[in-house]
């Protein structure tokens, strides 16, 4: 399989001006920061909640909890998968009873990750509600899910790969579009 | 009378240091003629070109398991194993069930043998009764009624005031003892040798020491009764050292060893391989140097089988539960072929005579040689010809060989026994 | 990056690279247990058999647990020693339970290369949980997993095993996992509990207690079968604790911060004193709670691989 990039979808900056905007819209929709945690999906969805958290600091003059949520042990596609996909570290140092919750990943697609990460936030508590943050929408979803505050809506094809690139993680910011080419033609 | 003609074949006979292209011609079950461009004048004329013609094989130990378990082996599958390995004479081991330690067993054997064995079978009869190390067997007897040795294999007589008192007893029937070498307490509880592999893999070893004692124990017991001994399967080096010693002292020893003390070692054992559990166990690269010096040098006198059948359920278990013993009748011939042979440990002349002459020598058998007015047992043998060795390969009941998944190279394609052409290309002929 | 095989039956086939993968994964299992729930989805529907021909409460405790955690169903099959001679053959009764569709077999035995045998008849992942005097490569695991998280590394730390090597799968597997991780390993025990060329395994063999401890970071002491003494592997207990038994005065010799481990069960007394076993050096229990971490570990690598 290759990828080859086809389109820059945002860059260093709009990723920038979209991360504070929406920080705003989390702190209006809640009415203030009482209450509010912020827990982002393994892998990139944990430095976007980071991001949001500061912002909101810029704003409230708060320090929002933020917790880290893998999902691997909850997916739905283990017993299909050839390989196991590696564990990585959840850590939520609070208790999120009554807790709202805005949970953080960096592309919505399918709803399945955001399905795992539901089922697996029950274990830890009860919180009040849960809402969903992500920067890029693009579409295709197999579950009822739907995201509470979004980046970009950027409809994709079943062919193509919207890749977030954050610079904590892949050295860079900017969002690309990709497209698989069929072995290499 | 019926005469067979074997043509233009390498006549290899060590008794007679004959290595030549001969004709050699067969009247009933006698050798009438061997000579250059005899005359066709029979009615069966085998063609022999490019064959090795030579005295039929003589395996002197084998466990051919009847009585007792004839579920792994009888007189008759032994004996079409042994045919089909070129082998035209087998001596089979007393450790059957009832062991043959009276005269009824061995004529148990003889007659047995004589109805449905299809090579020749000389019984070994045992040193002591029941083979429990404790009372003397009827030697004379059993002498009398057929048996050419006498031997508790399996098992070791540990009592020396016995085993010293079984050699006079012995020497009094001028019979050999063919010794199974193991101190009892020393490989107690083992199950392969003891080293690195051992270690690794958790399991309980056999020092090589439990042969070595016994066979410095059994040939300072040979120098003071003045019998005559015969250790069998010698595994390890110091086992050759001793042999070669105590020969040039001019104590009556020989001793004889098997096709995978010169060709495996413990590493062999691998995962497990129940098909490389025997005993002794198999040793190290350093012993089979000394094996196969020891065959070179003439330490070492015979090569046999120690054809040991156990069924699969048998050898697919535990390592620690599997049976000790592999099968060999078949494989002994391609294995000396292909180890010692075309290796250049010996020649073939001298490989053969550890398969002729030498044990019929040892065992006082009218066997192991090309002569006229002898019986005629024959083994034509095709050094090119190649097989692989798989369960399919097997005539024995039994396939619990270390060498499956082999190829090898240098097998009997003709066997004549008493005259009687009993295999022909690599087919059982049948009576 | 996963495992090679669908059978994990001991560490001296397991390369460097997927030691630290398992090492790797039992951390965030091992970050469960602080959770109310402790349980995850990851196995649901897996059925994992425990074949236990060796009464061995922990480490099928272990198992259990580590696999209920992971959602995975358990069924129990104890076979008592005495029906391994007479009854069903070990191939006839994995070959009933792979019928039964299990995916994991749990195989602890009496006899080495037990699991081995398995592996070969059947699809089932066969886990090694102990096969005789060879391998138990989940406790190998789990020391390395211990010690690593005490002392940040593997590499280049002094061990000393002390205790009967000749009967020990737990040495064999710890000496395999050390050694590829780094560590210098060395047995300490009579001449007649160490097995023949062990050196060649790459440790240093040592009768001395004393001078085994010189500089360690690591003092592992194992079980001492209290039957060995009728086997004329000792002359007596007393005389066994007398000369190797780990106490406080021999921790002197050792590094300041050296651990104290032990598998378990405890001879307290025997092999190991009370003191030392609840002394801050040891990490004794640490063990058996890493243990299912790295149970669990196992069981989701080897689901992967089939």
């Amino acid at each position: 399989m290759v990828l080859h990039e086809k389109k820059i979808i945002m860059n260093k900056a709009e990723i920038d001006r979209t991360i504070k905007r929406m920080a705003y819209e989390i702190v209006e929709k809640n009415y203030g920061v009482e209450g509010l945690v912020i827990i982002g999906i393994q892998n990139r969805g944990v430095p976007l909640a980071n991001r949001l958290a500061s912002k909101i600091k810029e704003m409230e003059s708060v320090d929002v909890p933020v917790g880290v949520l893998d999902i691997t042990l909850y997916r739905d596609d283990l017993n299909s998968a050839v390989n196991q996909p590696i564990v990585r570290e959840t850590k939520i140092p609070f208790n999120i009873d009554r807790k709202k919750i805005v949970l953080v990943d960096d592309v919505l697609f399918t709803g399945r990750t955001v399905r795992a990460a539901l089922d697996e936030l029950i274990d830890f508590g009860r919180p009040k509600l849960i809402r969903l943050a992500v920067l890029i929408d693009r579409g295709n979803r197999e579950f009822p899910i739907q995201p509470d505050f979004v980046g970009k809506v950027f409809p994709a094809s079943s062919k193509e790969l919207v890749c977030v690139e954050l610079k904590e993680v892949d050295k860079t910011d900017r969002v690309v579009l990709k497209e698989i080419e069929e072995n290499g033609k | 009378m019926k005469k067979i003609l074997i043509k233009n074949g390498r006549v290899i006979d060590p008794a007679n240091k004959t290595d030549e292209l001969l004709d050699i011609l067969i009247e009933g079950n006698k050798i009438s003629s061997f000579k250059k461009s005899l005359p066709f004048t029979a009615e069966k004329v085998i063609d022999a070109q490019g064959k090795i013609v030579v005295p039929g094989l003589i395996d002197m130990h084998v466990h051919l398991r009847e009585p007792g378990r004839e579920d792994e082996e009888t007189i008759a599958s032994g004996t079409k194993a042994a045919l089909m390995g070129g082998i035209t004479s087998v001596c089979c081991m007393a450790n059957t069930n009832p062991c043959i330690d009276n005269v009824s067993g061995v004529k148990f054997i003889l007659l047995k043998a004589k109805n449905e064995g299809l090579v020749n079978v000389f019984p070994i009869g045992s040193v002591t009764k029941e083979l429990l190390g404790r009372e003397l067997s009827p030697m004379g007897e059993m002498s009398k009624a057929g048996i050419v040795a006498v031997s508790d294999d399996g098992s070791s007589i540990m009592n020396a005031k016995i085993m010293r008192r079984a050699l006079e007893y012995a020497k009094t029937f001028s019979l050999p003892v063919i010794i199974h070498s193991e101190d009892l307490n020393l490989s107690q509880g083992g199950v392969m040798n003891e080293g690195k592999v051992s270690t690794v893999l958790g399991l309980i070893g056999i020092p090589r020491e439990a042969e070595n004692i016994m066979v410095a124990r059994d040939i300072a017991l040979a120098e003071l009764t003045g019998a005559k001994i015969h250790i069998a399967h010698v595994s390890t080096k110091e086992s050759v050292g001793l042999v070669k010693e105590a020969k040039k002292k001019g104590i009556k020893v020989t001793c004889e060893t098997c096709p995978h003390y010169f060709t495996l070692t413990e590493k062999s054992v691998g995962k497990y391989n129940t098909n490389m559990k025997m005993k002794p166990p198999l040793r190290t690269q350093n012993d089979i140097k000394a094996i196969r010096e020891g065959l070179a040098d003439g330490t070492i006198d015979c090569i046999v089988s120690d054809h040991a059948p156990h069924l699969d359920i048998e050898k697919d278990t535990e390592f620690n539960l599997a049976a000790f013993g592999v099968v060999g009748l078949e494989t002994l011939l391609p294995l000396i072929m292909v180890e010692l042979v075309e290796k250049k440990v010996l020649s073939l002349s001298e490989a053969i005579k550890k398969v002729t002459l030498n044990p019929a020598t040892i065992l006082k058998l009218k066997k192991g040689r090309i002569k006229v007015g002898e019986c005629a047992d024959l083994t034509i043998i095709d050094s090119q010809k190649e097989l692989r060795i798989d369960a399919g390969f097997f005539h024995s009941k039994c396939k619990n060989s270390p060498f499956i998944g082999r190829k090898l190279k240098g097998f009997a394609v003709t066997t004549i026994v008493k005259g009687r052409i009993a295999m022909e290309n690599r087919t059982f002929v049948s009576n | 990056m996963k495992l090679k095989n669908k059978d994990l039956l001991g560490l001296e086939n397991l390369d460097k690279k997927e030691v630290q993968l398992i090492l790797d994964t039992a951390g965030p299992f091992k970050d469960l247990f602080t959770r109310s729930i402790k349980k995850v989805p990851a196995l649901r529907g897996r059925t994992v058999v425990l074949l236990f021909y060796e009464p061995s409460t922990r480490t099928k405790n272990s198992f259990e647990l580590a696999a209920k955690r992971l959602s995975a169903d358990t069924l129990n099959v104890s076979v008592s020693t005495s029906s391994v001679v007479k009854g069903e053959s070990l191939i006839d009764t994995v070959k009933t339970i792979e019928a039964m569709k299990a995916d994991f077999v749990i195989i602890r035995h009496g006899m080495a290369g037990a699991a081995e045998i398995v592996s070969r008849e059947i699809k089932s992942s066969v886990i090694n949980a102990g096969d005789g005097a060879h391998e138990h490569p989940t406790q190998g695991l789990l020391d390395l997993f211990t010690i690593r998280e005490k002392k940040g590394k593997i590499k280049g730390l002094k061990v000393t095993i002390i205790g009967d090597v000749l009967h020990s799968r737990v040495a064999r597997s710890n000496i395999w996992g050390l050694k590829k991780m780094g560590a210098e390993v060395r047995v300490c025990a009579p001449a007649t509990l160490i097995p023949k060329e062990i050196e060649s395994m790459g440790v240093e063999v040592f009768y001395d207690l004393n001078k085994s401890l010189k500089d360690v970071d690591v003092i592992y002491t194992l079980r001492i079968q209290l039957e060995r003494q009728k086997g004329q592997l000792l002359s007596s207990l007393r005389e066994y604790t007398e000369f190797y038994g780990i106490t406080k005065e021999r921790l002197k010799y050792a590094k300041e911060d050296c651990l104290v481990m032990h598998p378990g069960p405890m001879n307290r007394g025997v092999e190991i004193s009370g003191e030392v076993a609840d002394g801050n050096r040891s990490v004794i229990l640490e063990q058996v709670t890493n243990g299912i971490a790295i149970r669990m570990a196992v069981l989701y690598l080897l689901a992967g691989n089939k």
